[in-house]
């Protein structure tokens, strides 16, 4: 009577698995295209460590340098900068650096290897905007008036402090990164490696 | 069988006999095609000023497609430095600007029409909420038009990146690194996406590759899809009444018009229109005031310094306003995950909208006050969130009122206007629909 009941199993059965190999041939065939969009062999190498001399860096000033295609800021934080970093803590999302942002070597009070240098990517870690530097105290730099100066992220308003650690409430979920680097000298700093010749 | 073909219906051998046409006919369904969706497609008659921003948007859709083959022509996406120390893609714009011939003219037309596409879009979206053209037999037509404005947003979004300034550079920036706010894959993902480890070269060719294949390819499959699937049912109307209820012996609708000639002559009224504004805005003010073009990306991009200010261009500004209002983590998941499902999030409820709807009738003109109410806040809020969306998250209207929580307040809103539409779609009153349409 029905369609049904005339439906050679056999047949169906050979359907099925036809329809079952191609549509994984099919699902294959996506990987090399898919893969094609990964990082090439050219992009995974280009990560190279970058020397810095800070030696001309004044105090209180910061610069710049580009490393994997990303802003990492070098600070040379005065008295006044450090001094507020203790007094922020309790407004500081992530105060002890718990989160994995750092190298276990700058899992301290002011992230970094020596108290002045702050060596850290200046990318938010909201979405990835660099944020603008904001040193002065108060208004002076359009902050609000209890402002201790530091960074603010200008696309979606994230606020870090000299250490580069967050403010609580921010849309940024964590503190800013602190790339592994090492000290070659005084004033020589390596950034994106931490063991000689490893 | 045989009668129902084409073939059988003109020539008995195919042959060419009587006129080229019958001998075409006899091959393809070139007048049965004509027929069916442009002399005997029957439209009801009482379209008004909303029912042009469909063509509108076909007539946007083929200015950016036929300037888009020629911008091609002289653009370079290559994100390397230049003899001057400029990127090539960047000094490519500037060459079409300068150097090519009309360049100017083809490029401004491009970089309008953009805009123009949004803006005739957004009208077209919202003329199915006034007379509810979303609704039972339409929703399919409304689906696949939600798909359409997800493209458009791909698209756009993409092209924004090949200019290579400063705006293209840190606004694909943010849009990528949204993706990676996801659990678990969401880093692996962003990184796939951009094809390295930042916004580069490879993030830069891809998108080229996407705005101009891609991306096109589909929206014109759904364009398609759009367009049959109205044409399977029928328009709507500002009355919202079906005019296939009432039709003469031979089927034909009572309130019906043919598309062709009487709609094709109308739209070209508002062609003319559309054009003239076009026009004077791509000769006099191409840049918008900053809007269309944004003034930091006459910067090449330069990826160690983030722009002051940054914004989307206006037509993301409703969305990204929605993305900035999440700044709470929830269920141990970062705030801008939340912020990217909000965003995601606003434009994919608009699919939901013909089963949300509950209401006896279709068109605003029989709707209750409920719903003109909250239809008039969801516009005036969707406005200020785009007015909000272009500006810094610390702005204060008046310098007084802050941005922030109002935009907060009136995402809450945008979202509960959807969520809550079964319950006051139904409570509403309603006037009885006419039984024709009216004029």
């Amino acid at each position: 009577m029905s369609n049904e009941s005339k439906v050679d199993c056999g047949r169906r059965r050979l359907v099925v698995a036809t329809a079952a190999v191609g549509g994984a041939g099919a699902l294959v065939a996506l990987v090399p295209f898919l893969s094609s969009m990964l990082p090439s062999e050219r992009a995974k190498a280009a990560g190279a460590p970058v020397e810095v001399d800070v030696g001309n860096l004044e105090l209180g000033q910061m610069m710049t340098v580009e490393w994997r295609g990303k802003p990492v800021w070098i600070i040379n934080r005065n008295k006044p900068m450090l001094e507020t970093l203790p007094e922020l803590n309790d407004q500081m999302a992530d105060p002890n650096s718990e989160k994995d942002m750092q190298p276990e070597y700058c899992k301290n009070e002011t992230r970094s290897i020596k108290p002045e240098y702050m060596v850290v990517v200046g990318i938010c870690t909201h979405l990835g905007c660099s944020p603008s530097a904001k040193f002065k105290h108060g208004p002076a730099d359009g902050m609000a008036a209890d402002w201790l100066g530091g960074f603010l992220c200008p696309c979606h308003g994230s606020h870090f402090d000299f250490a580069g650690r967050v403010y609580k409430s921010q849309p940024a979920p964590t503190n800013l990164e602190v790339p592994p680097h090492m000290y070659l000298s005084d004033t020589r700093i390596l950034i994106g490696e931490h063991k000689k010749g490893a | 069988m045989a009668s129902n073909t084409n073939f059988e219906k003109y020539k008995s051998d195919g042959s060419l006999q009587g006129n080229l046409l019958e001998w075409f006919d006899a091959r393809f369904p070139a007048t049965s095609m004509w027929r069916g969706h442009l002399s005997e497609y029957y439209a009801p008659k009482n379209f008004n000023f909303w029912y042009f921003f469909g063509s509108l948007a076909m007539l946007v859709l083929v200015i950016q497609i036929v300037t888009g083959i020629f911008l091609v022509m002289h653009y370079k996406p290559d994100a390397s430095l230049n003899a001057d120390g400029i990127p090539i893609a960047f000094a490519s714009v500037e060459y079409i600007m300068r150097d090519v011939p009309w360049g100017w003219l083809v490029r401004y037309m491009h970089s309008t029409g953009a805009s123009a596409f949004f803006l005739v879009v957004y009208l077209h979206m919202f003329r199915g909420m006034l007379y509810g053209s979303y609704r039972q037999p339409r929703e399919l037509i409304w689906v696949f038009g939600t798909l359409l404005f997800l493209c458009l947003m791909a698209e756009a979004f993409m092209g924004y990146l090949l200019p290579w300034g400063q705006m293209s550079f840190w606004g694909a920036q943010v849009i990528v690194n949204l993706f990676s706010a996801i659990p678990l894959v969401g880093e692996p993902l962003s990184i796939w996406i951009r094809g390295d480890f930042v916004v580069g070269d490879a993030t830069l060719n891809r998108f080229f590759s996407f705005h101009v294949i891609a991306v096109p390819l589909v929206l014109l499959g759904l364009v398609a899809a759009h367009i049959l699937a109205l044409h399977e049912v029928g328009s709507n109307n500002p009355d919202g009444v079906e005019i296939k209820k009432r039709t003469t012996p031979e089927g034909i609708p009572l309130d019906g018009i043919p598309f062709h000639p009487y709609y094709s002559v109308k739209d070209i009224v508002g062609v003319v229109v559309f054009l003239m504004v076009f026009s004077i805005i791509v000769f006099f003010a191409p840049e918008g005031g900053g809007y269309f073009l944004e003034y930091n990306n006459f910067l090449p991009a330069d990826p160690l310094k983030t722009p002051a200010h940054i914004a989307p261009v206006w037509y993301f500004t409703p969305y990204y306003s929605l993305l900035r209002a999440m700044v709470w983590p929830l269920f141990g998941i970062d705030a801008k995950f939340w912020g990217v499902v909000a965003m995601g999030g606003g434009v994919v409820i608009l699919a939901f909208l013909p089963w949300l709807d509950r209401s006896p009738v279709k068109s605003i003109r029989y709707r209750g006050p409920i719903f003109k109410t909250l239809l008039t806040i969801f516009v005036i809020s969707f406005f200020i969130l785009g007015f909000l969306g272009t500006k810094a998250p610390s702005y204060a209207f008046f310098g007084v009122i802050p941005g922030a929580p109002v935009a907060q307040i009136l995402s809450l809103y945008y979202f509960l206007f959807f969520l809550t539409m079964p319950w006051w779609s139904k409570i509403d009153k309603y006037k009885p629909e006419p039984d024709r349409v009216t004029m």
